[in-house]
């Protein structure tokens, strides 16, 4: 089977699932408890999180476990609107993941003013756009880093700026990038960081929020009081765990592995436009992530192609998984400026840790083949 | 919570455990601390003619580092006049175990205790001059 | 035998191989997200997620489309408070809990009376167990939930639920029941005991940490205002990639409790027994805290007389117990739960509890035992309390100096 959808998910890798291993078993202690078998389990989670923060040049205090990226962005808007009484203005980028989009959403119905900034042609929020729309009573901007479709990269470091000189703090959605482009928390002025495991080879059901130090902070969950106060819950230890390994080992290998997806993609890119000269590729010619590439194929509908691609054992998608299973075309490509009939012919192709040459050259060879046979070549 | 050797050291092997007889005038009896609390010490000690401490004993309700602290202050209170006793700060006491913050407290009872089994001491030895 | 000993199953509990053993494919090769629908690794996935759901759901007794997967039973207990009375906040405002509930259920409470809401909580009795004529004349007009927990997780006391759900029924107030510590130890019927919401957890029934699930009643249909959002996932009541393996464990997990509940209760009563009588037949001023005969069959919550806890648990080491919650541990406060049975705070300073489980032996508990009785002679050889009780002073009427 060839399985290029990692935006959505990547198998765990395999050292990551025997390192979790042993918390699943015999270090199953409550890392609240003040036995051995406790301080056993809450040893996995301080070193995790050690991980974790070297990754992003952050404290180990600022790094709060959650259950997945999803809880994160929640977490961190929810955080920031309770604290301001649920008064006041939001500001989001109109391609925002449905965690933030939908948040909102509630958060205008309990009397928040929400307001989208639009992107350009190539997925890309404009930086005076974004400042021409902050108001004296904005309390929170949230712009994703990397979208899950594109992979088209934000220019979260200026926008950052942007945003620490007027006081407010950034939300970054870092969910998809995390692990392949570096992100330095700090240096970058930061103030909000939503990660996920499982898009980078760590488990499913565990994510994190990294928090600026100087950031009060409203807790979603309320109960024991773990993550010092801030997410409280009993802690998915063996998930933790794998999550502080993945991040350590996406970090290792990131330089070494994005040149590698960089030469595969550019390689899909061209053999595609080559097979089929009228195909776009959404983001081209900006800064994107290396694994992902989202193509427009005039007269196909990206949903059938899948399903067609699926038959031969070839894992791709035609937009982002989520809960409802509905076939829509992507409010990404919309926002983006296609029209809707293009925008339904959208598929995506992403790549991660366990991809290879051979694979590549499958899905290649499956993927012109399908869209010929949809286009009645 | 993991504790310090120190600390397990002195609550796996006591030093001196016990009491001295209260109605000794030469004995002074230190009791502080409350059972809602968590914690109660008594610490003695028996003064000889010098004026030194010659034998010091405690007893403790409470967890592993009260139990330290007073069987750690036992040890150090021999051999000392009461003046150098009273010198005694809870600071050292907590460095000596190495006590975490929400342990401190700990080593505050036990300076305590020192202060009021001397004051017990001298309040005795007044009763029995006036006599 | 193993030592250190566990026996605090009442914080966690380690996971059956059984449930591991399911688990395990699905962490490697099954990895699929079950979202995805074009493609056969997100099919498969969301096979396993339904069987999930109907396992969790037979062991309640409910239909599966009224299971709703969480992270854990902190997040099911805030989905089901906050949801409710989001939700139903136009109907009333007010919400009835005991004051022994778990901090999940406390905290979300008090988070709630920030924004306006009213919450009574209800005393308990010296048992542990609630006053259900309370319960009735507590309830008014602007009542909109009762939350009230299957069993408590320090002192196991089982509430009666079903005359609760009876009472909440007939007084037309939605009934959320926190059965963090009950699933899969005691027989609970969501049909029968007319419980409209049932926070779940993995850890605490041998499955993983990590998930939990909430049960929502449809008929009556019972509605919440979700408090993660995004993708719609669980019918838009709980946004967020579900773990595909954590999912599959705890519905394993449900499935084996299930099975095994009567047989293992029976067995677990029989070892609590043999631990209690090990322990005082050999020991004085030993209490118990709580009700024995609505109680948990693993919980049990012992006062040591003039022994303080923690020390208690040093001596005992090779024995894994708890001194109060496990989640308050970090507190020097007495346990809140004691001191609303009215239990001393110099009581409440001496309880140790433990928790029996599935793999607890006849052996370990004889261990335990003999341990607990040398620990405690030993520590009230140290106790000036005891000295004095020794000596026939009355611990009580004494004016001791200021608390710090």
């Amino acid at each position: 089977m060839v399985y290029l959808d990692h935006n959505a998910s990547s198998p765990l890798r395999p050292e990551v699932n025997a390192a979790m291993q042993p918390f699943h078993a015999e270090r199953f202690g409550n890392p609240s408890s003040v036995h051995g078998a406790g301080r056993a389990s809450r040893q996995g989670i301080d070193e995790a999180r050690r991980r974790l923060a070297e990754q992003l040049g952050v404290h180990d205090s600022q790094i709060i476990f959650t259950s997945g990226g999803t809880e994160a962005n929640n977490a961190a808007l929810f955080g920031q609107a309770a604290r301001h009484g649920f008064q006041g203005h939001i500001l989001i980028s109109a391609i925002e993941h449905p965690s933030v989009l939908q948040c909102c959403e509630r958060l205008r119905r309990y009397g928040m003013e929400i307001s989208r900034v639009g992107v350009d042609g190539s997925g890309r929020v404009q930086l005076d756009a974004l400042q021409a729309q902050l108001r004296s009573k904005t309390i929170l901007v949230a712009v994703m880093h990397a979208n899950n479709e594109t992979g088209v990269l934000q220019e979260v470091e200026p926008l950052a700026q942007i945003c620490r000189a007027r006081g407010i703090p950034l939300l970054c959605d870092a969910v998809q990038s995390f692990g392949k482009v570096d992100i330095p928390f700090t240096e970058w002025n930061l103030s909000l960081l939503a990660l996920s495991a499982h898009k980078l080879g760590g488990p499913k059901g565990v994510g994190a929020l990294v928090v600026d130090k100087a950031l009060a902070f409203e807790p979603l969950l309320s109960g024991g009081g773990q993550e010092r106060g801030r997410r409280s819950g009993t802690e998915n230890v063996p998930g933790i765990v794998g999550f502080g390994l993945a991040a350590a080992l996406a970090g290792t290998e990131r330089v070494v592995r994005v040149k590698q997806w960089r030469q595969w993609q550019q390689q899909l890119e061209q053999r595609l436009q080559e097979a089929v000269p009228e195909i776009q590729i959404a983001g081209q010619g900006v800064a994107r992530l290396a694994n992902t590439s989202a193509f427009l194929i005039p007269g196909v509908h990206g949903e059938t192609l899948v399903m067609s691609l699926d038959l031969e054992g070839v894992a791709i998608s035609s937009g982002s998984a989520c809960g409802s299973g509905r076939s829509r075309p992507s409010p990404v490509m919309l926002e983006m400026g296609y029209d809707p009939e293009l925008a339904s012919s959208m598929i995506r192709i992403s790549m991660g840790w366990s991809t290879t040459q051979d694979e590549m050259e499958r899905l290649t060879e499956s993927l012109i083949k399908g869209i010929k046979r949809l286009l009645h070549w | 919570m993991a504790y310090n050797d120190k600390v397990l050291d002195h609550y796996e092997n006591p030093r001196n455990v016990g009491s001295l007889d209260k109605d000794d005038p030469n004995v002074g009896t230190g009791m502080v601390g409350a059972p809602a609390c968590g914690d109660v010490m008594k610490l003695q000690i028996r003064v000889d003619d010098q004026g030194v401490i010659a034998d010091a004993k405690f007893k403790t309700f409470g967890c592993g580092s009260a139990i330290a602290s007073s069987s750690l202050v036992t040890e150090w209170l021999k051999g000392k006049s009461l003046d150098e006793a009273l010198s005694i700060k809870n600071q050292q006491i907590a460095d000596e175990l190495a006590l975490p913050p929400v342990k401190i407290h700990c080593s505050v009872l036990a300076e305590d205790a020192i202060k009021t089994a001397i004051s017990d001491y001298r309040n005795k030895q007044k009763g029995a001059e006036s006599v | 035998m193993k030592k250190p000993i566990y026996m605090d199953y009442q914080a966690t509990t380690p996971m059956d191989p059984r449930v591991l053993d399911e688990m395990l494919p699905w962490f490697v090769e099954k990895f699929g997200n079950p979202a995805s629908r074009s493609h056969a690794y997100g099919w498969e996935a969301e096979q396993a997620v339904e069987k999930a759901r109907e396992q969790v759901a037979a062991l309640i007794h409910a239909d599966p489309r009224e299971i709703v997967f969480t992270s854990g039973a902190t997040e099911s207990n805030n989905l089901a408070i906050q949801g409710v009375a989001r939700f139903y906040q136009d109907k009333g405002r007010h919400i009835i809990t005991p004051v022994t509930e778990h901090k999940a259920v406390l905290d979300t409470c008090r988070h709630l009376e920030s924004e306006g809401f009213t919450v009574t909580y209800l005393p308990v009795k010296a048992d542990g167990l609630i006053d259900l004529e309370l319960l009735a004349a507590t309830i008014t007009d602007e009542t909109i939930l009762v939350s009230v927990m299957a069993g408590n997780n320090e002192i196991g006391v089982l509430q009666p639920l079903e005359a609760i759900g009876r009472l909440c029924r007939q007084k037309k107030v939605l009934f959320h029941c926190d059965a963090a510590q009950g699933a899969g130890k005691m027989v609970l019927d969501v049909e029968a005991m007319q419980i409209d919401l049932m926070s779940l957890s993995g850890h605490k029934l041998y499955g993983p940490k990590g998930i939990g699930a909430l049960y929502v009643r449809r008929r009556p249909r019972v509605r919440l205002k979700p408090i993660i959002h995004g993708g719609g996932h669980e019918r838009g009541m709980r946004s967020g990639t579900l773990a595909t393996p954590l999912l599959v464990g705890l519905g394993k997990a449900c499935e084996l409790a299930g099975a095994e509940m009567n047989a293992e209760n029976q067995r677990l009563l029989g070892l609590r027994q043999r631990l209690l009588d090990g322990i005082c037949s050999r020991l004085t001023h030993v209490q118990l805290n709580g009700s024995l005969e609505h109680r948990l069959a693993g919980n049990l919550n012992l006062s040591f007389g003039f022994v303080e806890g923690e020390s208690m648990m040093m001596a005992i080491k090779d024995v894994a117990v708890s001194s109060g919650s496990a989640c308050t541990s970090a507190s020097l406060e007495p346990s809140y739960v004691l001191r609303a049975l009215g239990v001393s705070e110099e009581q409440a300073h001496t309880s140790i509890r433990f928790g029996l489980g599935r793999f607890t032996t006849e052996e370990e508990i004889d261990f335990t035992a003999n341990l607990v009785v040398d620990a405690v002679n030993r520590l009230r050889e140290m106790s000036p309390l005891w000295e004095m009780v020794q000596e026939g002073i009355d611990i009580a009427s004494i004016q001791w100096a200021g608390h710090h």
